[in-house]
């Protein structure tokens, strides 16, 4: 980590949903409540200019620590701190707008991400128009300007989004997210309901704004292969916590988390004719009722007592400074 | 093995009446596969490969149908048999797994009779054998505590424990052939993993040929024997998946393999194909990728491409054609 | 938690909509109006409706004889046939004519037009309390959506009639008797209005608990809109189509329930009176002979009731992709 203050730090975040029956049912079930914690004490921080992603598969908490991140929703504990602000403590309407205003996001889903029964141009001026950024007459020649941006044509703004494909409807929303001139945006799987050909269009226009705008990404998904062409540093998500955070290089040259490791192997490559993925055992274990220790240990083929017992914490490792939070790391590295 | 293929699919049309005119899913597709083979279907969405398998199975949805071509089992036509006989090849010769498991199971009905129910209708067998051939069949899938399990419903098991029991289920009649349609699109990373290891090591041991249906060239690449690449309804190359995914002819293959982020190798720049797959509605003459190719010459907006053999593979490209070789060599030529 | 990506495994080509359209050419390719040419018994239907509101609407206009002013009524006109001319005056009376010497037709012309005003107006209330109510319920939920939808609840387990009966009273009691005729109309579409909210308010809170977790919604939030705003311009526009389709199957109710109340005698006084009252005084007559009285009023209400009904009918299928 650099010697700046982060442009985005998450703190200890957690998230904790009550998933209980209604209280009704619980009474007569003579059943307690039920807690699901999707998001277990996360710490990562966002230098400015840079892309962290975070990878995990379902119930990981990686769409709720993005939701957590631009203000969807209120974190159970800890702090999301922008410039060192937490967001989720100010109480001026005034400087919480203007702090909404340098947060934007990019939804999965480029059809229910853009309202169906509005214009294009009105969809992308939204922001502007909510945030007060400019008179109204600017705005079409602004909303127009994001248009070739994003590699659309001035005539679109005046299409419902209907009248475009998925790849194009991202390119919208992606306009939208711009409209109020970000410097920070949370990409949730923004290419995985897109054919590949038109993921790798989006995902290098994000990179390409990204350049010039000097934007600061968080972006999230599943596929290890979009995330190593994205991101800058990189955490891994098992179950709610942070297995490892390394940076890109580090992560998939030498991944130390077993999990990272099952992840990686269990990943299809167009290279790997004829392989057959044989090292992943097991499936992901029901999140309201996680196994004890550590999580991964009913799947971990190197699961020794104290992995049942304990809860690893994150510990740095090598010159890279890579964190990961697993008991065996030392040893194993003593053994290679 | 005869020399008949188990599967010969020719010149396969189908065909949807809309109100403006009558749309193509399926354009003059044709493959074959043989026993023990597992054949890839690769597209992006609408490129009409689920529309293939659905049609080699007789189940596409009304008003489309079957308008041209011949789908022959060994050796036998089967795409214009009435809807009875069509039945009775449906899950005894020919299974289908879809992408989600819930919708081949029944809720109310436990795994183990819905197997014994399907065992019992295609094979003359008592029921007490039948219920020993669940339990077999469980333990093949990987289904652990397998005497048990048989007793559970669809929703006591997890989404990749689901997609065993449906490849279970699809197993139970001996099938010699398996269409499965994006079979893990709707799983975990870790579990695809596991879901394919099981569907290669089945193919092998029982001799069944497979069709796996998919949009992931990863998975192609590890599973499958040949692939065929489909776009805008028709093929634009088929061939063993080492040849054509190592060295794609057809430019959309090129292209898509150009575009398809991998977790290992180079880091360049993605690059991409402009534009996106023509509605169905609207195909260009010639060739159905015309508009994205960069090297197209005049024929290919004005006929439609045949497969012709090239390298290893079979290639519907003008590139290719003799004519339009010398051509290109007299141009070159004539610049230097 | 995540929602990983799925492709649609059904056997249909995926369709997407072509080249930029201007509104009416949006509206002539539209599916809707494509449904519409080729439905002949919603042309019927919906031809028939809109004669009806062009009658009643232009009533004053074109009506042969107004019949509710004293002044121009004629007692030696009383119990014309349909079709004949009145021995005694001169005058010309196509579907004939009451026992006060009234134009049956013109009488229906003036009762179509109190039976469509309640209709419409009870239902634009109904809509009105309705939405805003299934807005806040499905948006807003907690304890609001709890109090709105028992309520609701409670409602439903009354006829509409009954509850329609009930407010009348109440309305009725609480209202001058020398204001009562002129307040007579207003109670009656209060009181339709609040029997048929409930329909729209569920309806509307089902929808709006839909849209509300789509990511559009989302986008508004992450830029500070406010709930109302949020409800207003962004949901309510997407939930229009089941408001629609309710608002006409209910117009149809409304009217069928604002007749059955005049007929009751509980409705549209005779000095103002709609197609309900107009069938309740032919009742006396259907005895004696003068049938027609009753009937032309009675076929009038089945025609208006019927074609809006058909036409909801339609619109509801329609508008259902699951029923396409």
């Amino acid at each position: 980590m650099t010697g700046q203050t982060p442009l985005i730090s998450a703190r200890n975040l957690g998230a904790v949903f009550d998933v209980s029956k209604p209280w009704l049912n619980r009474l007569f079930a003579m059943e307690a409540k039920q807690f699901l914690t999707a998001v277990d004490s996360v710490d990562f921080d966002i230098p400015k200019g840079k892309t962290f992603a975070l990878v995990g598969e379902s119930g990981s908490g990686k769409s709720t620590i993005g939701r957590m991140i631009v203000g969807l929703q209120k974190p159970s504990s800890g702090q999301v701190l922008i410039d060192g602000d937490d967001f989720f403590a100010i109480t001026d309407v005034k400087r919480q707008m203007a702090m909404r205003r340098r947060i934007q996001m990019i939804f999965q889903s480029p059809y229910a991400s853009l309202n169906p029964r509005w214009r294009v141009k009105h969809i992308i001026g939204e922001p502007i128009k909510a945030f007060d950024l400019m008179p109204a007459a600017d705005i079409d020649g602004r909303v127009n300007e994001l248009l070739d941006q994003v590699g659309l044509a001035m005539s679109d703004g005046e299409k419902f989004p209907h009248e475009f494909s998925g790849g194009q409807r991202q390119r919208i929303a992606i306009a939208r997210a711009l409209a109020s001139n970000p410097e920070f945006i949370v990409c949730d799987e923004p290419t995985s309901a897109l054919d590949v050909s038109v993921q790798s269009q989006v995902l290098n226009l994000m990179k390409d704004l990204q350049r010039d705008l000097g934007l600061t990404y968080l972006f999230i998904s599943h596929d290890l292969s979009v995330i190593r062409y994205m991101a800058d540093e990189i955490g891994v998500l098992y179950l709610g916590r942070l297995v490892e955070v390394a940076d890109r290089d580090t992560l998939f040259d030498n991944p130390r988390h077993p999990y990272t490791r099952m992840l990686m192997d269990a990943a299809p490559r167009v290279d790997a004719f004829g392989r057959t993925a044989d090292t992943v055992a097991g499936e992901i274990p029901d999140p309201i009722n996680k196994p004890t220790g550590c999580s991964f240990h009913p799947r971990c083929h190197l699961a020794v007592d104290l992995c049942k017992k304990e809860r690893p914490e994150v510990r740095e490792f090598g010159a890279e400074r890579a964190r990961v939070a697993c008991h065996l790391c030392e040893t194993e590295a003593e053994l290679a | 093995m005869s020399d008949t293929p188990l599967l010969q699919v020719s010149d396969l049309i189908v065909e949807f009446p809309v109100r403006q005119g009558v749309l193509r899913p399926v354009d003059r597709v044709g493959f074959e596969v043989r026993a023990g083979e597992i054949l890839g279907l690769v597209g992006e969405s609408g490129a009409g490969k689920s529309m293939c398998g659905a049609a080699i199975i007789g189940l596409i949805e009304r008003p489309g149908r079957i308008t041209g071509g011949e789908v022959r089992l060994n050796g036998e036509r089967i795409d214009n048999l009435p809807e009875d006989d069509m039945r009775r090849i449906r899950g005894k010769r020919i299974a289908m797994v879809f992408q989600d498991p819930l919708t081949s199971l029944n809720p109310l009905v436990t795994v183990g009779r819905q197997l014994v129910e399907t065992i019992r209708t295609h094979l003359p067998v008592s029921a007490s054998e039948a219920q020993r051939r669940a339990i077999a069949l469980l333990e093949e899938v990987g289904i652990p505590a397998a005497a048990t399990r048989v007793d559970a419903y669809p929703h006591q098991f997890s989404g990749g424990m689901r997609q065993r029991v449906v490849l279970a289920l699809a197993l139970a009649a001996e099938p010699d052939l398996i269409i499965a349609d994006e079979p893990t699109t709707a799983l975990d990373v870790s579990v695809q993993a596991q879901i394919m290891a099981l569907l290669k090591r089945l193919c092998r041991e029982r001799g069944a040929a497979v069709i796996l249906i998919t949009h992931d060239m990863g998975v192609i690449a590890e599973t499958t024997d040949r692939v065929a690449v489909l776009y805008a309804g028709r093929l634009a190359e088929i061939g063993p998946t080492r040849a054509v995914l190592s060295s794609p002819s057809h430019p959309y293959t090129v292209g898509l393999m150009a575009s398809t982020p991998s977790t290992t190798g180079n880091l360049n720049k993605l690059s991409q194909i402009p534009g996106s797959m023509p509605n169905l509605r609207a195909i260009p003459k010639g060739c159905a990728f015309n508009q994205r190719c960069g090297k197209a010459v005049a024929r290919c907006f004005e006929d439609i491409p045949i497969l012709e053999p090239v390298r290893d593979s079979q290639v519907a490209c003008w590139l290719y054609d003799p004519a339009t070789l010398t051509n290109t060599l007299e141009k070159t030529g004539a610049t230097e | 938690m995540d929602i990983q990506t799925k492709k649609g495994a059904s056997a249909r080509p995926e369709f997407s909509e072509a080249a930029p359209a201007s509104t009416w050419q949006r509206w002539t390719q539209s599916d809707i109006w494509y449904s519409y040419k080729r439905s002949p018994v919603i042309i019927v239907s919906s031809l028939t409706f809109l004669a009806l509101v062009l009658g009643a609407v232009f009533s004053p206009l074109f009506s042969p004889y107004t019949p509710f002013d004293p002044a121009s009524l004629n007692l030696m006109n009383g119990f014309t046939k349909p079709l004949s001319t009145n021995a005694f005056t001169g005058d010309y009376f196509l579907l004939g004519t009451d026992d006060q010497g009234r134009d049956v037709l013109s009488t229906i012309l003036f009762g179509l037009r109190i039976s469509l005003f309640v209709g419409v107006i009870a239902v634009l209330f109904a809509m009105t309390l309705g939405v805003v109510l299934g807005l806040i319920s499905g948006y807003i939920g907690g304890w609001l959506d709890g109090v709105i939808m028992r309520i609701a609840d409670i409602q439903m387990t009354f006829p509409s009639i009954m509850v329609a009966m009930l407010l009348y009273g109440i309305g009725k009691g609480l209202i001058p008797p020398d204001l009562r005729d002129e307040m007579a109309i207003w109670v009656l579409i209060i009181s339709i209005g609040l029997s048929e909210w409930v329909q729209f308010a569920r309806t509307v809170r089902g929808a709006t608990m839909v849209e509300r977790e789509k990511e559009y919604v989302q986008a508004g939030h992450l830029i500070g809109l406010s709930r109302w705003s949020i409800m207003l311009r962004h949901i309510l526009p997407n939930v229009t189509g089941p408001i629609l389709v309710i608002a006409t199957i209910s117009l149809a109710l409304a009217i069928i329930a604002e007749a059955t109340l005049s007929f009751l005698g509980v409705g549209a006084p005779k000095t103002q009176p709609s197609l309900g009252t107009l069938i309740n005084v032919g009742r006396q007559y259907i005895l004696s002979g003068e049938w027609w009285i009753l009937l032309f009023p009675s076929l009038t209400l089945l025609a208006l009731a019927l074609s809006v009904n058909l036409f909801g009918d339609w619109l509801r299928d329609i508008l259902n992709p699951k029923l396409r």
